[in-house]
Formats: C-alpha cells, sequence, structure tokens
C-alpha cells in the first residue's frame, strides 16, 4: 500500500481520529466517500464519542451523508410495506436479507448503511407467483440482454433485478442464497425454517443471527466484484459484535456454518474481518474452524488477494499488484459459482461482450 | 491570496501538478488539468478568487479535467471530468473542457452539499434581500441574473441557490455566469463591464460561454442574504416589463420539483421550503428588453427597503 488505508484504521480504531491531520481527515474523506462509509464512519466516531475530533471544515460532508442515510432508510422501510402488501396479494410472506433485514430488525448494522437495493428471499416453487405479484404493483425487469436474461433465470439464485416504473427503486427477488451451480449449497429451506419474525412489523420475517451472519459473508466471498468489498465487511462486523452479545452465539455460529456448507465462507470472512477492522473473535472458534483453513501457500495467495480487493477503492489505498487482485477475486468467486463447464464460456462472453453487460450487474 | 497573483507559469505548473486550491463560496475545490483552456477559463474568469498554497491540506472536492489516454487522442481529442478519479460524466470533445469543470462543480455540489436545500435557481441579492429566480431552461434565467449582476445587484448564483437548513439564508456560491447562444450578445451588448470568454460551440447546450463575476460579489461570497422574493423569469419578444403576482402553493410545488435535494431532505426539506416561501413575494415575471427587466427589479427592491 503506497498511503494508508485512514478508514479500516478509524474504524477500527475511532480513538485514532483525535490525531488525525488535517491532511489525513482529507484522505480519509476521500476514502470513505468511495468505499460509500462516510455515514457509516460518522455513526462509529459518534458512538465512541470521537465526532467532536471532527475538524470544522470536514464536518458537513458527515452530516450531509448522514442526512442521505437516514432518508434512505426512511425510503427503506416504506418500500418495505410495499413490497410486503404487493406479496401479500399472492399469499407470499415476506422474508428481508441483508441491509433491508438490518433495518427492519433495527439492527446495529442499519446504522449509517447506504441502498442499492432491496433483497428478498422466496421459495423457488413461489418465484413465478413472487414475479407476477411485483410486476402488478409496478416493479418489472430491467434492461438486460438476452444472454444476462437467460443467465440469470437458469444459473443464479435470482431472477434479474425488477425496478419501480415510478420510484426507480430495485428488488433482487432470491431464491437461494448462493447460485444453484455453487460448490457449496445452502439449502434455502433451512434458512427459512429458522427465519425470525420482525417485532413491530407483522408479516415482515428476517434471517436468524447466526444465517444473517452466514449469508453476508457467503455473499461476500461469491460475489464477483466488490466495489463495496470493505463496506460488507463493515456490515458482518457489526453483526457479529452485535450477536456475539448472546453468551452461546460463537458454538452456534460454527455449528450453523457446517449445516449449511458455510464453514470456507465463515472462516475467510473472520479472516478479513479481522485484518480489517479487528472484530473480536474467540480463540476456540479458530480451533473449530481450523479444518477449513486453506494450505499455508494457498492462504498466503488468498491474503495477498483480499487484503487488496476488499481494501477502500480508492487509489491511495491501491498498489501495482491491486487490479491483478481484483481480477483474481472475479475469477475466484466465479470458480466457486459455477462448474468449469459452464465458468469458461460465461467468461469470455464477458470478457468480449464487456462493459454494458457488466454495468448491468450481470454476473 | 487571489488567483490573479499567481503568475500564469505558476497557475499552469499547479495546475498540471499537485492542483490550484480555490474557494467558491462555502466550498473548497482542487483542481487539476493539462489542458490550456482550462488555465485560459480559470485566468481570465476567477482572478478575484482566493488561492492558497497548493499543498493546501483539505478540499472539499477534488477534481480533473484531462484529456482521455488512448487512441482517440490524435483522432477526436476529448476531455473527462473526474471527481477523485471518478468520472461522472462521458467524455466532451476537448473544446468544452472549461463548462465541463463548471458542469462538474455544480454536479459536486448539488449531489453532496445535503445541508443546504439546492433549489436549481439563479440568486441575485440587494439591499439584504435575496430575488431566487427558478425557471425552466430557455426562460432567460441566466440572461436575467447576468444582467442584475452588472447592474449593482449582488450575484449569489446563477445554477445553484443554496438555502442554509439551519439559517434559513441563502448562502451565496458566486461563480461564472453561464450564457447560451443569442444571450451572449446580449450581455456583451448590455454592458461594458462585462467580460465574456471564449465560446465553446455545439454542446448539448449549444454555444456556451461564461460571463465573469464582478469583485463585489466575489469579495462578499462569505456574507449570506435573506430571501426577499420568488421570480419566475419568462423572456417574450416585445413584451413590456410587467410582474404579476402567483400562488405560494403552486411556487412552493415547482421549488420542490425543481430542487436537487428535496426528496433526500425528508420532512426537514418540507419545513426548510415552506419556511422559505412564508418569508417570500411570489411572482411571475414577463420581459422583453433587459434595461426594463432591471428597472422593474429596482422598484422592487426599492419598495422593500422604504
Amino acid at each position: 500500500m503506497n498511503a494508508p488505508d485512514l478508514l479500516s484504521r478509524t474504524l477500527r480504531a475511532p480513538d485514532a481520529a483525535r490525531a488525525l491531520s488535517m491532511g489525513e481527515w482529507d484522505l480519509l474523506l476521500r476514502q470513505a466517500h468511495h468505499a460509500g462509509l462516510t455515514s457509516r464512519l460518522y455513526h462509529i466516531l459518534r458512538q465512541a464519542g470521537c465526532d467532536e475530533a471532527i475538524p470544522a471544515p470536514a464536518r458537513w460532508h458527515f452530516e450531509a451523508a448522514d442526512t442521505l442515510a437516514a432518508r434512505q432508510q426512511v425510503a427503506v422501510r416504506w418500500e418495505i410495506a410495499q413490497v410486503k402488501k404487493a406479496l401479500g396479494t399472492a399469499g407470499i410472506p415476506l422474508l428481508l436479507l441483508k441491509g433491508a433485514a438490518y433495518v427492519a430488525a433495527g439492527l446495529p448494522a442499519a446504522q449509517g448503511r447506504l441502498f442499492n437495493d432491496l433483497d428478498i428471499l422466496v421459495p423457488r416453487e413461489a418465484l413465478d407467483a413472487a414475479e407476477s405479484a411485483l410486476m402488478l404493483a409496478g416493479w418489472h425487469a430491467t434492461g438486460l440482454s438476452a444472454y444476462d436474461q437467460r443467465y440469470y433465470r437458469r444459473w443464479m439464485h435470482e431472477i434479474p433485478p425488477l425496478q419501480h416504473v415510478q420510484r426507480a427503486t430495485v428488488i433482487d427477488v432470491h431464491h437461494a442464497i448462493l447460485p444453484d451451480t455453487a460448490r457449496s449449497r445452502p439449502d434455502p429451506a433451512r434458512l427459512r425454517a429458522q427465519a425470525v419474525a420482525v417485532p413491530g412489523l407483522p408479516g415482515v420475517r428476517v434471517l436468524c443471527a447466526t444465517d444473517r451472519i452466514l449469508h453476508s459473508a457467503a455473499h461476500l466471498f461469491h460475489d464477483g466484484e466488490l466495489p463495496h468489498g470493505l463496506r460488507d465487511l463493515s456490515d458482518l462486523d457489526l453483526l457479529l459484535r452485535d450477536a456475539a452479545r448472546e453468551a452461546d452465539f460463537w458454538p452456534r455460529l460454527v455449528a450453523r456454518a457446517g449445516e449449511l456448507e458455510l464453514g470456507r465462507s465463515l472462516f475467510h470472512a473472520l479472516r478479513y474481518v479481522r485484518h480489517f477492522l479487528a472484530t473480536p473473535v474467540p480463540a476456540s472458534v479458530d480451533v473449530a474452524l481450523a479444518r477449513f483453513a486453506p494450505a499455508r501457500p494457498v492462504q498466503a495467495l488468498l491474503d495477498a488477494v483480499f487484503t487488496r480487493a476488499l481494501a477502500p477503492m480508492h487509489p491511495s489505498c491501491e498498489d501495482r499488484l491491486t487490479p491483478a487482485a481484483r481480477l483474481a477475486a472475479y475469477v475466484r468467486a466465479h470458480w466457486l459459482r459455477m462448474p468449469p463447464r459452464l465458468l469458461l464460456p460465461h467468461l469470455l462472453h464477458k470478457a468480449f461482450l464487456g462493459e454494458d453487460a457488466r454495468e448491468a450487474k450481470a454476473a | 491570496m487571489k488567483l490573479l497573483q499567481l503568475p500564469p507559469a505558476e497557475l499552469r505548473r499547479q495546475l498540471a501538478g499537485p492542483g490550484v486550491w480555490l474557494r467558491t463560496g462555502p466550498f473548497s475545490v482542487r483542481v487539476r488539468s493539462h489542458v490550456p483552456h482550462v488555465a485560459e477559463g480559470l485566468t481570465q474568469l476567477y482572478g478575484q478568487f482566493e488561492v492558497r498554497s497548493p499543498h493546501e491540506a483539505f478540499a472539499d472536492f477534488h477534481v480533473s479535467v484531462d484529456r482521455p489516454r488512448g487512441l482517440r487522442r490524435w483522432l477526436r481529442p476529448q476531455v473527462n471530468f473526474a471527481v477523485d478519479g471518478v468520472p461522472p460524466f462521458k467524455p466532451l470533445p476537448l473544446d468544452q473542457a472549461f463548462p465541463m469543470l463548471e458542469w462538474g462543480l455544480n454536479w459536486c455540489v448539488s449531489t453532496r452539499a445535503h445541508q443546504y436545500l439546492i433549489i436549481h435557481a439563479g440568486v441575485v441579492e440587494k439591499n439584504g434581500r435575496a430575488a431566487i429566480l427558478p425557471a425552466p431552461p430557455g426562460s432567460g434565467k441566466s440572461t436575467l441574473t447576468a444582467a442584475l449582476m452588472l447592474s449593482g445587484w449582488r450575484l449569489l448564483s446563477d445554477e445553484l441557490t443554496l438555502i442554509d437548513r439551519r439559517t434559513g439564508l441563502v448562502q451565496p456560491l458566486p461563480r461564472p455566469v453561464s450564457l447560451k447562444n443569442q444571450s451572449i450578445d446580449i450581455i456583451r451588448a448590455f454592458s461594458p463591464d462585462a467580460f465574456v470568454n471564449r465560446e465553446s460551440r455545439d454542446t448539448v447546450k449549444g454555444t456556451v460561454a461564461h460571463l465573469r463575476p464582478l469583485r463585489d460579489s466575489v469579495r462578499r461570497q462569505h456574507e449570506p442574504a435573506r430571501p426577499g422574493w420568488v421570480i419566475f423569469p419568462r423572456w417574450q419578444a416585445g413584451a413590456a416589463a410587467r410582474l404579476t403576482p402567483r400562488s405560494k402553493a403552486q411556487t412552493f410545488m415547482f421549488l420542490a420539483e425543481n430542487a436537487f435535494n428535496y426528496s433526500h431532505l425528508g420532512a426537514d426539506g418540507f419545513r426548510v421550503g415552506s419556511a422559505l416561501i412564508d418569508q417570500t413575494a411570489c411572482y411571475d415575471f414577463e420581459y422583453g428588453i433587459l434595461d426594463e427587466a432591471v428597472a422593474q427589479f429596482e422598484r422592487l427592491a426599492a419598495e422593500g427597503s422604504a
């Protein structure tokens, strides 16, 4: 790294903000903005009582980001109600994933989080009914290429994103948390069976605490592109710290990871969430997860890849190897998502049809 | 120190190296560029603006205007605007480098500065009261804003009216006034004080040039103003200058729809917007001749202070 990753440093030790120079505040804000973490950072500084250390010229950036994040939370709550109504007409229960779930359940991981879309999980057999119900309520499939449509519908764990015709909000409808073609296949029925109701929001459910964390971990290492890698790690950090207040949380998490075939994802997630954000993890967990550790040279390679690919997407946090590391993370994610006979044609298609397909967040 | 005090060679050196640090209204900007038209535009139009050492530690926006790499640079040269390395727009022809910097800076402010309610409107001040001039493009808003500045009104902004959410006051953001097509010659003819820079042709807005803000407007860029009027100008060939009172409810709706960030502010947007409407007089204003329009505004300002 040619400049310090001030963002991770401040997220893991907010007290250090008191010692930042004006030039470091400048760099910190730029890294935070690129990582989509300005409002999250503001929350963490406030929680640690360090927000008075923010110098006057930098302050408005945090307040403006906070305004935006607060408004998004209101909007997400409203969208949740709309989606619930739409699915209700088809008799499909609403199960929220990721950010929307954190907001609904009032988790610390909702604080200062920005949203691109709203993720829901429905049983595969209810997929068509859910899509029709959402279409009637104004959400339509976005303009993806025929290739991407086919790719989604045939191989993916979600249907193409649906966008609302008036409000432009986007819903990702999942029937599983990893693609059908992935090497590990957490059974969605098991996830749904342990989902929990949200107090105060009748008819809305979210994954239970261990499953939320495992989903977030799986997502991080199976998603090809990592524009929000550090943001996702920060979500994971807050989820873990919150859930760990329950006495038997860690053994339950490890056991559940085994049941859902997500031991390896959990192993990697804990490794990098500690690397970047110093999340406290008991030593007994390391022992229990040791069997998921890759061989030492492989681990060294993965470290070289992920310490770069998950760093804030800002030029100051990049070195000569960063582009190669991002590419490696992209290829590795695909490797985990599909067998070689599908992977090779897919990557060739993406490489030669380039940008447009990529922009549409195809794969 | 003012930008005009920088020797041209030093300005070019800073632009090509660490960037020129300059202040516009409440914002500090670090601008980098290797494009000669950018250096020229800054020299001609930003002379009165505060600059600091290129090593000044903090800036709100880090922007660059440069030619993309690649073969195209020899065929049809283009230019990219980027905020801290990320280009929010597609590249434009090289000739439009300076307007692109102006549009890019407007984009930075309107997508980030949510401590203000940001209305798409020109705004000028006299006797402590601000006249906000919202209007669709082509209505003559910029021309009228420019003419008022050249007639003794203080320019607060020609595009972005910033309403401070805490105080309800208009925060000045004086920058070069963007003039389009016929307005360019109209303003040149209107005032001998007007300095308008070189024209960029065939932009999305037609031919575009920028009018230098007057020294007094720049010097007082930290002095907020109380909103006095919301006036919707409409230029109509041959029309006599005429002010017609306008419904406050309709004015509010228009401002909400034409604010860049009304929906981002939630309930606070409504509070700030309605407080603004409560304390202003709202008018439609039709005019055919700039001198008559300015005279009408003078009467309004005199009434207010009487």
